[in-house]
């Protein structure tokens, strides 16, 4: 090898070694109070219970087992758990719907968004970026005060006479629901909003040269075209939904629970930590496949479109 | 004269009423919320006139007082520790080739997007719990940590987008003209990054400022910030009192925010 080669090779080490060292704080302190405590979790969901909290250090299959399934008492057989399966059942069934809500109202006012002139356009942007970024209690609290017994909705609907007695929603999974698609309609349009924009009109012309109507355009141009969004939204709703805490904790009052709610009972009054771990890696493995989902659509789609 | 049949190949029936009824729905409670703050009345649904009098109260009580000021505090230094360690890994992962652990390194500081919250402090809470009965070390710290952890990726993002749209060419002439590296970071790259490390300090702050679910559980007794006293709070009979603090809130946030959008929006 030339000297000059090996001055160019050791400057290149030099310099990768540096990156390293400059990455190093943001990789310790994620480490530290991230990957390493999901780690000392999943050791965790292993351990034994202890009646005060915390666990005992012997290795038990107990908290993996009572996840979905929960041993009688009288005769030691195992039988589904169903109040964990309700819970699971109703955290995925509020998601699925919260998301196809967001994408119902999300696509069409990220259309608008996208389709206006570029002056316009900054000002309807920034206005879906302040939902966005606000707090998302505050705004769960704001929505609980419109839709409970005695808030606006309620208080027009017997002002104006169109019912007797208040609608009851609060404390019902409608209400979860509906607080889901407030908080998280904002997830659903950014992105939508980012594929509608790049969409090349020329397409949707040709299309209506070849005499397809405005809905046929739509469903076989526009959509296929936008898919990438229509995933990445779909999967910034579903994702937060399903690990939601606040919102059913706020609305759905102490009965209907969701994961996170159930989650966080056991290291609470439950004072099972062991099992509280396995609900945790399980939500987690969920979130992996439907990251993984996103991951596979969006390179095929990614080499469909170029 | 343009006449309103002309034909638009981008309007779809219906859509732009769609979105006027969205835009209505996202923000009609939070200005109800606002406009109810002003209520003289106890009540959230019948208007008795303006006044100050759930603000003044608000700030006569010393639990927001406190729980204000603990939350000022994380997020200000949440967000300046977060900054300063999500701008040295952009640093250290823009501009350059492709070597040995780069997506390592961008995979692991994206980890706390990745997570759900509710995970992320549940596992936070079993390790902090133990270290806090080894150590018998209470303090901010474990919510500092976690906050600036979970802040970085944040940080990163508008940092990351700053470098990627500078090319080196302006540092090697500072080399070329005998500036150490040092001097080239400080008079070349640091001006030309300010405004990627001001966007990443304001999402960073707004963020840990808005955090309620990993500061509930990893919080020690006597540790709660705004939006975990609010939590606890809601529980209870509810006055305008909540509608005051929460708008004070909303109006920090929406600033911060406003700074931040026209701060980091495209020039062209």
């Amino acid at each position: 090898m030339s000297k000059a080669s090996e001055i160019a090779a050791a400057a290149e080490e030099r310099d990768v070694r540096n990156r390293w060292f400059l990455a190093l704080p943001a990789l310790v302190i994620i480490f530290f109070a991230g990957v390493g405590p999901l780690a000392v979790m999943i050791i965790y969901s292993f351990l034994a219970k202890s009646g005060y909290g915390g666990v005992t250090w012997n290795f038990s299959l107990d908290a993996w087992t009572s996840v979905f399934l929960e041993r009688d008492i009288f005769d030691d057989t195992l039988t589904w758990a169903d109040a964990h399966v309700t819970i699971f059942w109703r955290s995925v069934k509020l998601s699925f719907l919260t998301t196809v809500f967001c994408l119902v109202f999300g696509f069409p006012t990220a259309y608008f968004i996208a389709t206006r002139s570029e002056r316009w356009r900054d000002v309807w942007l920034f206005l879906i970026t302040i939902p966005f970024w606000t707090n998302l209690l505050i705004r769960t609290f704001a929505i609980q005060e419109v839709i409970r017994g005695e808030g606006i909705i309620n208080s027009i609907l017997v002002g104006i006479g169109a019912i007797e007695t208040p609608l009851q929603i609060m404390f019902t999974d409608v209400a979860i629901m509906l607080g889901m698609v407030y908080v998280y309609l904002p997830l659903m349009v950014l992105p939508l909003y980012a594929s509608i924009e790049k969409l090349d009109f020329r397409l949707v012309e040709a299309g209506y040269d070849l005499y397809a109507n405005r809905f046929r355009v739509l469903w076989r141009i526009v959509i296929p075209l936008v898919m990438p969004g229509i995933i990445a939204g779909s999967i910034l709703v579903f994702i937060p939904s399903l690990g939601a805490y606040v919102t059913p904790r706020v609305l759905g009052g102490g009965k209907n629970l969701m994961l996170g709610n159930l989650i966080e009972l056991q290291f609470g009054q439950g004072r099972n930590w062991p099992l509280g771990a396995a609900l945790s890696i399980t939500l987690m493995i969920i979130v992996m496949v439907a990251l993984l989902v996103y991951v596979r659509q969006a390179a095929k789609s990614g080499a469909r479109h170029g | 004269m343009a006449s309103a049949a002309r034909f638009s190949v981008r309007r779809q029936t219906g859509f732009a009423t769609i979105a006027v009824v969205c835009f209505f729905v996202l923000y009609m409670p939070i200005v109800t919320l606002a406009v109810y703050s002003f209520n003289a009345g106890t009540s959230l649904a019948i208007w008795e006139g303006f006044s100050w009098r759930w603000y003044l109260r608000a700030w006569d009580n010393e639990q927001v007082q406190e729980a204000s000021i603990r939350s000022l505090q994380i997020a200000s230094f949440a967000a300046i520790f977060a900054t300063t360690f999500a701008a040295m890994a952009a640093l250290a992962t823009t501009r350059t080739r492709q070597f040995r652990g780069l997506t390592s390194i961008y995979a692991f500081i994206n980890v706390p997007l990745m997570v759900p919250e509710i995970v992320t402090g549940i596992s936070l809470l079993i390790v902090f719990s133990t270290i806090k009965v080894w150590t018998g070390y209470t303090g901010l710290g474990y919510l500092l940590a976690a906050h600036t952890a979970f802040c970085i990726p944040f940080a990163y993002l508008p940092i990351r987008a700053r470098l990627e749209s500078m090319d080196l060419t302006l540092e090697t002439a500072a080399s070329d003209l005998y500036a150490t590296p040092w001097q080239a970071f400080r008079r070349v790259t640091l001006p030309l990054l300010w405004p990627g490390i001001i966007g990443g300090l304001m999402l960073a702050f707004v963020v840990s400022l808005d955090d309620v679910v990993i500061t509930e559980l990893v919080k020690s007794a006597g540790q709660e910030t705004l939006p975990t006293y609010m939590l606890g709070q809601l529980r209870r009979i509810v006055t305008p009192e909540m509608n005051a603090i929460s708008t004070v809130f909303l109006g920090i946030s929406i600033a911060v925010v406003t700074l931040f959008f026209f701060l980091t929006r495209k020039k062209d």
